[in-house]
């Protein structure tokens, strides 16, 4: 770089002056924050007092924490049926544009769930959903289906929830495999034609195959932001019925800052952190994400 | 696409179905929004299955508004708690802007620095800003809630507004995959008559990103308005209160027994309604973007 500027030791004074707004945010709201929830983690902190050094205390209790296991739970179940079904659904609706249509009239209509507020998305299901009131149960009704509390059963307020948020995300998930279905080459569309391959053939063996790469990013993405579940279940079960919806960013915003145990809540974030940074790696080791087959 | 389409007719049209239907569940919440809202809290009571307003009436919406009297918001229903539409209204424009506007003007600074500058250490340094999307924003939201106590700003505009004030990792590297494929011809014009760097971003980079600038600013302005742990935690207080934080009140304050739902939800379309609006105006700037930045 500097070969092409011989007389000048590049631009560092200018990139200072362009950085310093958006390195102040990032060294003031990211960066010391992130720093201070380690630290935060190995001490006792109630917001009254100053933090006070326990080691590696709250680790040992978050071992310990059978509410904690049950939390951890609760969203490994809450993201499985999320991503599952998510995923699928995506799959059908991006082949099925990749087929069908072009029109950016349809995608955009599959996107619009994606732009309204989670806590939006969860009202109206909610009263969608209602036990009596319900347009869902209304319809159960006529097909002699009785009436269920999905929200409020320790059995089904869970996967209700899955599923909500599957409606906000599918149509997003959807349009990015899209995008990485166009830019799969129709000539080996065309070939599989002309060897007479079935439907089902063909998506197994050519698009899945090709697809692969972007579908690992997209899961990479979608996991982790499964993972970190909290508006809808503030907003409708808050945790409840019992623990059954009690997942991880819940139970941690309930031990800050309605416990104040912020030492603990820390210890806990970074649980969730490792976690999710776990499941990064393993993920794009296990997808091979960086490859593609038709290379 | 014709040339990718093997297999008879019918099984096209299987697809459309299938298709069709899928959008039709995606609208579907959206018109139950409006039929509710617009519905009789008593009248729904009886007709839960009715694809039409069940005992037609503007009653909510002017509830919600604050135009129907106490005396009137209880005989339909309403919960008389009341909720200050138009207060929660301006504290999400008001915050929402002032996020957008320094978002994206100083992500697209930084941005122009990772692009378009060459220092030592600006891919290292760039790196660093990336990490902050792997982290979850609990994990930084504990010390940033002490540190808007510290600094006495809990249930301030402030509070709520600074931590995406400054930058997200998301914005610049949005800018950046844009600016990266500025032709460098048109710096080293400018340079040839003497313009210096600020001069460069602000008068030929900053109007050649139009197009880029507008469709962040309207991502920014739609996650902003969307955010709800954030202003949960530190703006709570009625003066500051962002709508997604009082929907979630207002939810929490209707009786379990008879929810006002006509209530609840006239203020729920309402709240969604400057997005879709965003939406209509621009849905097809946003579809683009998120094919762009989803996968690069």
């Amino acid at each position: 770089m500097t070969a092409a500027h011989p007389a000048r030791r590049g631009d560092l004074r200018v990139a200072l002056l362009f950085l310093l707004p958006a390195g102040f945010g990032f060294v003031l709201f990211y960066a010391w924050p992130a720093l201070q929830t380690f630290y935060l983690s190995f001490t006792d902190y109630s917001l009254l007092a100053a933090p006070n050094w326990v080691g590696a205390q709250n680790y040992r209790a978050a071992f310990g924490d059978a509410r904690f296991g049950n939390a951890l739970l609760v969203t490994v179940e809450y993201v499985v049926i999320n991503i599952g079904v998510q995923t699928a659904v995506a799959l059908l609706i991006a082949v099925l544009m990749h087929r069908l249509t072009k029109s950016s009239l349809v995608r955009g209509l599959l996107l619009l769930p994606y732009l309204i507020a989670n806590v939006v998305v969860a009202l109206v299901w909610y009263n969608m959903l209602d036990a009596q009131l319900g347009i869902v149960n209304a319809v159960l009704s006529w097909v002699g289906v009785d009436p269920v509390a999905f929200f409020g059963e320790t059995s089904t307020a869970i996967p209700t929830i899955a599923l909500v948020n599957v409606w906000r995300h599918m149509g997003y998930t959807a349009l990015l495999l899209f995008a990485g279905l166009q830019a799969i080459p129709k000539s080996v569309y065309e070939a599989a034609a002309i060897d007479g391959a079935s439907e089902w053939r063909v998506f197994r063996s050519v698009t899945l195959p090709l697809l692969r790469p972007v579908l690992a990013m997209v899961l990479v993405l979608t996991v982790i932001g499964s993972f970190q579940i909290f508006d809808t279940v503030a907003v409708t079960t808050k945790g409840g019925p019992v623990d059954a919806t009690r997942v991880i960013y819940f139970y941690i915003y309930e031990k800050a800052f309605q416990q104040f145990d912020f030492g603990y809540a820390a210890a806990l974030s970074v649980v969730l952190f490792v976690i999710l940074a776990g499941l990064a790696v393993a993920q794009l080791r296990l997808l091979r994400a960086g490859s593609s087959d038709l290379d | 696409m014709t040339s990718t389409a093997i297999g008879p007719t019918w099984r096209r049209a299987l697809g459309w179905v299938v298709l069709t239907l899928l959008v039709l569940i995606t609208l579907f919440p959206f018109y139950w929004m409006l039929r509710v809202s617009l519905s009789d809290n008593r009248a729904l009571a009886a007709d839960a299955g009715s694809l039409l307003p069940a005992g037609f009436t503007l009653g909510a919406f002017e509830r919600v508004l604050g135009l129907a009297s106490l005396e009137e918001a209880r005989a339909q229903g309403g919960s008389g708690a009341s909720i200050d539409f138009w207060r929660y209204l301006l504290n999400s424009v008001l915050t929402s802007t002032l996020i957008t506007a320094g978002q994206v003007l100083f992500s697209s600074m930084a941005a122009y620095a990772f692009a378009r500058l060459r220092w030592r250490g600006r891919d290292a340094v760039f790196f660093v800003f990336l990490t902050a999307l792997m982290i979850p924003p609990i994990f930084t939201a504990l010390p940033n809630f002490v540190l808007m106590r510290d600094l006495e700003l809990l249930n301030t505009y402030a509070a709520v507004v600074l931590p995406f004030f400054f930058m997200t990792p998301f914005a610049v590297f949005f800018m950046r995959q844009f600016l990266l494929g500025i032709s460098r011809e048109v710096e080293e014009a400018a340079r040839i008559d003497g313009a210096g760097h600020p001069r460069i971003f602000f008068r030929i980079v900053l109007p050649m990103s139009r197009a880029p600038l507008t469709t962040l600013a309207l991502l920014a302005y739609i996650t902003a308005w969307n955010e709800y742990f954030w202003p949960l935690l530190v703006g709570q207080g009625e003066g500051v209160r962002v709508l997604t934080v009082a929907l979630g009140v207002f939810r929490s304050q209707t009786p379990q027994g008879s929810p006002d739902w006509a209530g609840l939800m006239a203020a729920t379309l309402l709240a969604a309604l400057p997005v879709i609006t965003l939406f209509v105006a621009f849905g097809r700037r946003i579809v683009d973007s998120i094919q762009f930045s989803g996968i690069k």
